[in-house]
């Protein structure tokens, strides 16, 4: 029962990084309705844009606030220069420019400041947190700085008309367009705003697992993960999503022995698949209701 | 006196298939101007051309500017609220989110509250559905919404395709009362497009008639519904 | 599009006239009279012939390479094509294909030839038995059990209970089979002609499967799942149909690239194959057969140009070469060759 308790709390522990992503994953989600594969690596850019602030000596809340800022600019930018001239190109042509993109990027990084681990500062410390040496106050102050951006997307999205016309656009692009939304736009913020918190959630994790080009991949894979097995449409069920792909991590590798360590990523993916298998639209999902 | 719109030698089409050969035709501040004709005459068509939803040629004039090639969501800004075929709702989001949108690109956002209860007064069935996700009302309520919709933009001019399609007799009777109230006490102009001729020439001011992609006749409402070719062949009696 | 299409697969899913509903690939055809297409082909066939006599072994490994890639993008292709989804596991088939082969001649003596026809049909029972449950699925849903296939196959091959037959990490060596009859043929150049045998006889299969009754069915149910369904057509059971077939394609690829390499590992089989594998299809020009060979060579040779051009940078360089190519050709070599004739033509 110990043991239990302690693989959950671990599995939290992970599972902040997830949902962290999780939730940038969700945002370009509802901006373009489809995943992108390099979102992991533009994250992983801005942290080292952070870490190459906080080497030339500022201070860490404003190099965190200056690479959120340039994140966003970047982020509007891609969509402008390199999705908006082939807008009208087939959903798959535009997967294989996610993976060009992923590409570029991870060679890029790679070029600049090499691939040796490097260490990322955390704002929180790495005290132990509740006495247990199982989750840190790093990870806490994750926990909470993950909730906090979900609970500012949320207002976002429902109290303001920028949110509405954005969900509008991508819901029904259409219909957006003939009452006056510039859905083109309105694309672009999204993956502006995408790219700020895949920024946010870099630096976070960064302490944990280290600042390398690589470090982004799986941390991306199981973000994906936790967003569809929460539900791709909702915010709230893919932070869940992602708390709940680290337990089930977690739980799996410790109680199924043959698997042992190697086959986590498999196991938790399976069991994300049974789960989507009865309930397609993920966990926390809205079935879109429509009259055909 | 100055025309709303004026379209001069109307082109449109999709691909290399031309659906619109050149029409002329004018809507006067106020006014209800109805199209008519049969199924793929060209109707819907020249609705998304004034849109700029299709590739046109020729002359748009709203307010005496030419709008031709504007792109779909400066046209609205202009204050023409298109209500397309199949109604154009954002089915994932609430009745009043439907409404909020309509307004979204208006500039008098303190207005917009006040217009909302209006539009809740002239149709009292979406004050009941509120909050209700708009896919799940009936087609008579989401006609109404899209109308409501509309109107939020405060429009200089409505397009309607079709507003009777997949409604029951008597909504539609319903729809089109509220519809020339609106004209009446809004003096909100008014394209219709119909297939249901009676309806359409009941509440228009100037009537066209289109056939593939041509008008072959228009005039007065009342003249054009008392002629004996188009009383044969569009009215049924 | 024309009538006489063999190669093509039609594939303009719930395309509006307004084309917000944006289709995942467009219809692509070469719009060639077929007397011009099989003069064009024999041509083709002619030159294939004679390459090995011209070229260097390794080059003609390389170019048996390439036909083998294609062959597994020619699967792919069937599976966006049936069923218009696309997947991220078909480098697990491939492994499959693999291991079939390695084990059957490693291990039990059995001739290279027949490893082919088995790891199809293992292929084919595993899509259809995975693609079961999973195609209830669609979009990015689809993606991820595709890709949890992916992501778990190298693991389960590395399992140690399986460790007798697999060989772990270590893999299986396969003895390189001679040219048969007697042939003045070198190894290499025994297994190019094996190779292109095998995929004229797969691209022909491919091309009458679309055109029969059962493709067009397949199709009918792609383009309108809920007509389907309400005339009482199991359409799960057509999906997972269409998906056993393209795991049968990739798993013989997967067989005829092991007996090339001469070499079975659980880390040549992963993500990134599949992720090549589409690449491939997509440059190639989804639903156009023939794109499938530039589809592979693509997936081999352009990292290798990459790298030729900067050591460093040569993600990068990759990168950039693939949004070029998106951008001048933005449904593959299709689209490209389809506007080119429709040029030529005048249109």
């Amino acid at each position: 029962m110990e043991l239990l308790f302690q693989q959950i709390l671990a599995g939290i522990s992970t599972g902040a990084i997830y949902a962290c992503m999780a939730l940038a994953v969700v945002m370009i989600y509802q901006a373009i309705d489809h995943l992108n594969f390099a979102q992991g690596e533009m994250a992983m850019f801005s942290t080292f844009i952070a870490w190459q602030l906080i080497e030339k000596g500022v201070p860490y809340w404003l190099a965190f606030l200056i690479t959120v800022v340039v994140s966003f600019i970047g982020g509007v930018a891609i969509e402008r220069i390199v999705f908006k001239p082939i807008e009208h190109a087939p959903v798959l042509s535009h997967v294989v420019i996610f993976i060009a993109l992923y590409s570029v990027i991870n060679s890029m990084a790679g070029f600049i400041w090499d691939f040796t681990v490097k260490s990322f500062p955390s704002p929180f410390g790495s005290s132990p947190l509740f006495g247990s040496t199982l989750i840190s106050s790093h990870q806490g102050g994750m926990v909470a700085v993950t909730l906090g951006l979900l609970l500012l997307l949320y207002l976002f999205f429902s109290y303001t008309s920028v949110g509405l016309a954005m969900r509008a656009a991508a819901a029904n692009p259409a219909s957006a367009r003939l009452v006056g939304i510039r859905v083109s736009w309105m694309t672009a913020l999204g993956w502006g705003m995408a790219a700020a918190i895949g920024s946010i959630a870099g630096m976070l994790i960064a302490p944990v697992v280290f600042l390398e080009p690589n470090m982004m991949i799986s941390i991306l894979l199981y973000g994906f993960a936790g967003a569809v097995l929460g539900g791709l449409t909702s915010p709230g069920g893919a932070v869940l999503g992602g708390f709940a792909v680290g337990v089930i991590e977690n739980l799996a590798g410790t109680y199924i022995p043959v698997i042992g360590a190697e086959l986590k990523l498999p196991i938790a993916l399976v069991v994300i698949v049974v789960v989507l298998v009865f309930k397609p639209a993920g966990l926390f999902g809205r079935v879109v209701v429509s009259r055909v | 006196m100055t025309k709303l719109l004026e379209v001069k030698g109307l082109t449109a089409g999709y691909g290399q298939v031309r659906v619109l050969h050149g029409l002329d035709f004018s809507l006067d501040e106020g006014g209800v101007t109805t199209l008519l004709g049969a199924n793929g005459a060209g109707k819907t068509t020249t609705l998304r051309a004034i849109c700029g939803m299709v590739k046109a040629g020729g002359e748009i004039l709203f307010e005496g500017k030419n709008i031709l090639g504007k792109s779909t969501e400066d046209v609205a800004r202009l204050g023409v609220a298109h209500i397309p075929e199949g109604r154009g709702t954002f089915t994932r989001m609430t009745t009043e989110e439907n409404l909020l949108l309509g307004a979204i690109s208006r500039k008098d956002q303190k207005n917009v509250q006040k217009d909302i209860d209006k539009m809740y007064d002239h149709f009292p069935r979406l004050k009941q559905r509120r909050l209700q996700q708009a896919g799940t009302l009936s087609g008579g309520e989401q006609q109404m919404l899209a109308i409501a919709r509309a109107l939020m933009l405060r429009p200089r001019l409505m397009l309607l395709d079709e507003p009777s399609f997949g409604l029951a007799p008597l909504v539609v009777k319903e729809m089109f009362e509220i519809l020339t109230a609106l004209n009446k006490e809004e003096n909100a102009s008014m394209l219709i497009v119909e297939q249901n001729a009676a309806l359409a020439l009941g509440i228009a001011d100037d009537a066209y008639l289109l056939e593939t992609g041509s008008i072959v006749m228009s005039g007065p409402a009342k003249q054009i519904g008392a002629d004996e070719n188009v009383r044969r062949s569009y009215l049924g009696y | 599009m024309s009538t006489h299409e063999e190669t093509v697969v039609h594939h303009d899913i719930g395309e509006s006239p307004e084309g917000e509903n944006r289709p995942i690939a467009r219809p692509a055809g070469a719009n060639t009279s077929s007397g011009a297409r099989r003069i064009i082909f024999l041509v083709l066939l002619a030159i294939a012939l004679i390459l090995p006599a011209l070229l260097k072994n390794f080059v003609v490994f390389q170019l048996t390479q390439t036909m083998v890639y294609a062959i597994a993008i020619l699967g792919l292709n069937l599976l966006t094509g049936f069923n218009g989804q696309f997947s991220l596991g078909h480098s697990a088939f491939y492994a499959v294909g693999a291991y079939t082969a390695a084990i059957m001649m490693e291990h039990m003596g059995v001739g290279y030839v027949w490893t082919l026809p088995v790891a199809g049909v293992i292929c084919f029972i595993l899509g259809f038995l995975f693609g079961l449950p999973a195609l209830r699925l669609e979009g990015v849903y689809l993606a991820l059990a595709t890709f949890a296939l992916a992501a778990a196959t190298p693991q389960i091959l590395k399992l140690s209970p399986l460790e007798h037959w697999t060989g772990g990490v270590q893999g299986i060596v396969i003895t390189k089979p001679d040219a048969p009859f007697g042939l003045p043929l070198n190894q290499d150049q025994w297994l190019y002609y094996f190779t292109l045998i095998v995929g004229i006889i797969l691209y022909i299969c491919a091309t009458n499967l679309v055109t029969s009754r059962t493709g067009r069915a397949l199709m009918a149910i792609r383009d309108n799942p809920i007509a389907a369904r309400s005339m009482g057509v199991n359409t799960s059971l057509y999906k997972a149909s269409a998906f056993g077939l393209s795991a049968l394609y990739t798993g013989i690829a997967g067989a005829l690239g092991a007996i090339i390499v001469q070499f079975v590992a659980p880390d040549s089989f992963t993500l990134t194959l599949s992720i090549g594998f589409l690449v491939g299809l997509v440059v190639g020009g989804v639903g156009w057969l023939p794109g499938a060979l530039f589809g592979g060579a693509f997936l081999l040779f352009v990292p290798n140009i990459a790298e030729g051009v900067s050591k460093g940078l040569s993600g990068a360089v990759y990168g950039l070469l693939l949004i070029a190519i998106i951008y001048v050709m933005p449904s593959g070599l299709a689209g490209f060759v389809q506007a080119i004739v429709n040029k030529v033509r005048g249109k």
